[in-house]
């Protein structure tokens, strides 16, 4: 593929998946809710925001084109290896802390964490 | 040292940076995952998301990414006058954004909803808010840049810098699309 051709069929193909999650998202509120569902619409949004992350390291960033050995796909599976744990493991510790509480409040939904500020 | 193993070695460097700060908005997001509900009994994020604003912002954003590609890619053929009009688009597309994204801003604020207002807002505020310091470094970096090419014309040192330049401006897209995603989409539900 020519590298110009590369370009334009990236820039097609994310403005495809800036436009399809919009259009779930309208479905379900045309559906009244029921498809596709919350559950679904949240796991379809992650799969079109990788997506559109493939789309963009692809054709945009030319991951796996470059000259072997490949340092730059090596820093960025690392990166993403730290990404995961960092994100992953504070949500979870997170939740597991608000579980701990035993009570059904959110420990976060009244927290004022600036005491000080105007509450007018 | 051959021009095509000095690019190697400085985009790999540049990469690098590019990973870690990835690992910088990793912070981020996590934080704002965990802050999302923390509204103190203030404005949420379903209050706040407008879809069709932040359509505008992503095909803003989206489109000067790909400009900026084609700036790269007419360096490298060597064709000055198209290359030189691919920056400029793609600074103008940017200066928009920002334009937008300040526009967002200064009305949250105005609407008493500042930073300080709840552990979301701050979260809030702070995800986006570097995101768009990043966005305006890049603005900053396109004009120094094109006052060097103006000065030297497209030397392999400006290609260079073009290159790293577009790198950082493809992985600002890519941060903008998790902020989409999870910030704005996950918060009209």
């Amino acid at each position: 593929m020519k590298p110009q051709h590369a370009y334009i069929t990236g820039f097609i193909l994310s403005i495809l998946l800036t436009f399809v999650p919009l259009g779930l998202l309208w479905l379900h509120g045309a559906t009244s809710h029921s498809f596709p569902t919350h559950q679904e619409l949240r796991f379809g949004f992650v799969i079109l925001a990788l997506a559109q992350l493939c789309v963009q390291l692809i054709f945009f960033l030319h991951i796996g084109q470059e000259r072997k050995p490949r340092w730059n796909l090596t820093a960025l599976v690392f990166a993403v290896v730290v990404v995961l744990i960092l994100v992953v493991g504070t949500l979870w510790i997170m939740t597991n802390l608000e579980h701990m509480q035993m009570s059904d409040i959110d420990i976060f939904k009244g927290e004022n964490i600036f005491p000080h500020a105007d509450t007018d | 040292m051959k021009e095509e193993s000095l690019l190697d070695k400085v985009t790999f460097g540049f990469w690098v940076y590019l990973m870690s700060d990835c690992v910088l908005f990793a912070g981020l997001f996590a934080t704002y995952a965990v802050l999302q509900d923390a509204t103190f009994g203030r404005v949420s994020i379903e209050t706040i998301v407008d879809l069709p604003f932040v359509l505008l912002e992503t095909v803003v954003l989206l489109s000067s990414s790909f400009t900026a590609g084609i700036a790269v890619l007419r360096a490298r053929e060597g064709k000055k006058a198209q290359s030189l009009f691919a920056l400029a688009a793609t600074w103008i597309l940017g200066f928009f954004f920002i334009l937008l994204e300040g526009s967002e801003f200064v009305h949250l604020v105005g609407e008493g909803s500042g930073p300080g207002v709840s552990a979301f807002l701050s979260s809030f505020f702070v995800l986006l808010g570097t995101h768009g310091l990043h966005v305006s470094i890049g603005l900053l970096w396109m004009l120094i840049l094109a006052a060097y090419i103006w000065r030297r014309g497209f030397t392999d040192t400006a290609v260079r810098r073009l290159t790293i330049l577009s790198l950082f401006w493809h992985f600002l897209d890519i941060i903008w699309i998790f902020i989409f995603t999870f910030v704005y989409l996950f918060g009209s539900l």
